[in-house]
């Protein structure tokens, strides 16, 4: 299970703005983690954060400014050919089901294409089909002869699964995968994304700004701000002991159930930008990205 | 407190299109007292929206087909337009779903809220302005934002500038629709906050707000109304909804949401299997009991009344005292 499928080593995308191209924002700064087999990585951060961009670089559907990605101790940064034996094992699924498919196009076309660009042998065909689709809880002879308008959001986004399963792929980045969806199937969702991993050992980069429900789902946690990598580590540790204030802020102001706000505490989003500036000053002795407990790690210093 | 601001009765209101009626609000009964924030929740489709606009302003296709809904002992159903706007702003205001990004790009936020007030008969001079300033101050936002553009503010500080915008007349019930849903967290409960320091201020004077996050609407809303597919599921004082409900549709989406203790890897939520129905030209009978593990017969044949089973406790469902003794849901 702790074989590690992909690397990402000192990750750096810099956007240009204006015209001249003299100021540069850095969507992502510095950043390097693991992917292990079957692991489930919840990526959180706020808009504007660069999770988004994390997930981009991965798919290659952007070009890194600095860094680099190994996957299976392969340089994909340099390697501009073979995408499409990359995208047999590495795959996306976004945020908006009905975007993600052609609408003129039934269901039993789209997992034809499959085959046609990422598997060579069209042996098994229907049978692999009719497996991914059982898998992810739906009928086959129903579902196949639909049209995307047809279905709804949830069911759209369990066939964006079940074509992820048909590809067998190591790493799959779900990009706000159930911020679309309602309460009531949003967590048969997760449930059946975190069976499969365990299952066929396909890891996910789950990235998110719902904390609870990536508490609910992951093994290790990354928490971004502005680009930067603040925390990473095991779930449970980051959840019980936050260090970074920026995570103790998230943390805060998660609508727990069952549990209400403080009234009385002043609860100001502004002031945090502040905070983390005192925060970097005042830890002279640790500098960095250091571990601050077994599989915990935190920013002291930029 | 006792004194009802809303008081809806039987309340119907229908979507006409080509094949028949889309029966989005289908005779739902509740009431609002002053000094309430009563919380709305229900998947997308349950009618919630079309209920907070509905109350503001009929536009087709929306029909209104019978029932009432009274504001202060006025059915504003039957008002004429030109009536209504009197009413609009100064007795009930909404802020709708995206108001945020519905600033004009072209105007500065000074220009564009003389508009809106010029439209209700009030000179924007600069002693309103010191009142917008005044409640700018109470939202922690900076007075230079009257001189920005909207595309230069971020999105928290405009969701905020909306909420000052649409309460500056002090309203006496202001309909929130989903205005912390496209914020991050740590703006969403700053948002969210505000409505109750509002409330506690007496700038409105009792608020719905409509979202799909029950979580949120447990930690401001005094009582919590539950929508399914039209009807009015479940409607009681927040910590009965989230701590003891009894509608079979409430348990299983209070089962499904994360809690703060709860991993995949050691136990697993589940959700509720299956889709709403479809509204068009729908017919009698419970609109949950396609998904509900506790259908009887009764409940295709009959809709369910709601009936206070406590006090202030409604609901509306054939079979909940059979529910209500599982405790595994």
């Amino acid at each position: 299970m702790s074989e590690t499928i992909m690397k990402i080593d000192h990750l750096q995308k810099d956007f240009s703005i204006g015209l001249m191209s003299k100021k540069k924002v850095h969507a992502v700064n510095d950043v390097s983690f693991d992917i292990k087999k079957g692991e489930i990585i919840s990526l959180i951060g706020e808009s504007g954060s660069g999770k988004t961009t994390i997930g981009k670089l991965i798919l290659r559907l952007l070009r890194p400014s600095d860094g680099h990605i190994y996957y299976n101790d392969k340089d994909i940064t340099t390697d501009y050919k073979n995408k499409r034996d990359y995208y047999k094992k590495v795959q996306g699924i976004f945020q908006d089901p009905f975007a993600s498919f052609n609408p003129l196009f039934k269901i039993d076309r789209i997992f034809d294409m499959i085959f046609k660009n990422f598997i060579e042998s069209d042996k098994n065909k229907k049978e692999k089909i009719n497996d991914a689709l059982k898998c992810v809880g739906m009928n086959p002879e129903f579902i196949l002869r639909k049209y995307p308008h047809q279905l709804s959001g949830g069911q759209l986004q369990r066939l964006l699964i079940a074509r992820a399963l048909i590809m067998d792929v190591d790493v799959l980045v779900a990009d706000e995968l159930i911020s679309m969806l309602d309460a009531s199937t949003r967590i048969d969702v997760l449930n059946l994304l975190a069976s499969i991993c365990k299952e066929k050992g396909m890891a996910v980069l789950f990235v998110t700004h719902d904390l609870s429900l990536g508490y609910y789902i992951s093994d290790t946690t990354l928490i971004m701000h502005r680009g930067n990598l603040v925390e990473k580590g095991k779930t449970s540790l980051i959840y019980n002991n936050p260090v970074h204030p920026y995570t103790q802020m998230l943390l805060k102001s998660i609508p727990d159930i069952g549990k209400r706000w403080d009234k009385n505490e002043k609860f100001l989003p502004e002031d945090i930008n502040k905070k983390i500036d005192d925060f970097y000053k005042n830890s002279d002795i640790k500098k960095g990205f250091i571990e601050v407990e077994d599989d915990h790690k935190v920013l002291f210093s930029l | 407190m006792t004194e009802k601001i809303l008081d809806v009765k039987d309340l119907k209101l229908y979507y006409k299109t080509l094949k028949g009626y889309v029966k989005a609000i289908d005779g739902i009964n509740f009431d609002i007292k002053r000094g309430e924030i009563l919380g709305i929740a229900g998947e997308s489709g349950c009618g919630k929206s079309t209920l907070g606009n509905g109350l503001i302003l009929l536009k087709k296709p929306l029909n209104y087909i019978s029932g009432q809904a009274n504001l202060n002992g006025k059915n504003i159903m039957n008002l004429k337009n030109k009536e209504m706007n009197t009413l609009r702003f100064k007795d009930i205001s909404i802020i709708p779903q995206f108001a945020m990004d519905a600033f004009s790009p072209t105007k500065k936020i000074k220009t564009f809220i003389s508009d809106i007030v010029s439209q209700h008969n009030i000179n924007p001079d600069e002693k309103f302005f010191d009142k917008v300033r005044e409640r700018l101050d109470m939202v922690n936002l900076n007075h230079s934002v009257l001189n920005n553009y909207s595309i230069e503010l971020s999105g928290g500080m405009k969701q905020r500038l909306v909420m000052v915008i649409s309460t500056l007349l002090d309203p006496e019930l202001l309909i929130c629709d989903e205005v912390t849903s496209a914020l991050d967290v740590s703006s969403q409960r700053f948002v969210a906050n505000m409505i109750g320091d509002f409330r506690d201020k007496k700038i409105i004077g009792s608020a719905i707000f409509i979202t799909h996050d029950l979580s949120i609407l447990y930690q401001i809303a005094d009582r919590i109304m539950v929508m399914y597919a039209g009807h009015i599921a479940e409607i009681a004082d927040s910590d009965t909804i989230v701590k003891n409900p009894k509608h079979p549709y409430t348990k299983a989406l209070i089962s499904s949401l994360p809690k703060n203790d709860v991993q995949y890897k050691d136990e697993q939520l589940s959700g509720i299997d299956g889709t709403p129905p479809n509204l068009l030209n729908i017919g009698e009978g419970c609109r949950f009991r396609f998904r509900c593990k506790y259908a009887t017969d009764i409940c295709a044949k009959q809709t369910p009344v709601q009936e206070e089973i406590s006090s202030g406790h409604t609901l509306a469902c054939w079979n909940y005292k059979k529910a209500g003794s599982d405790k595994n849901v």
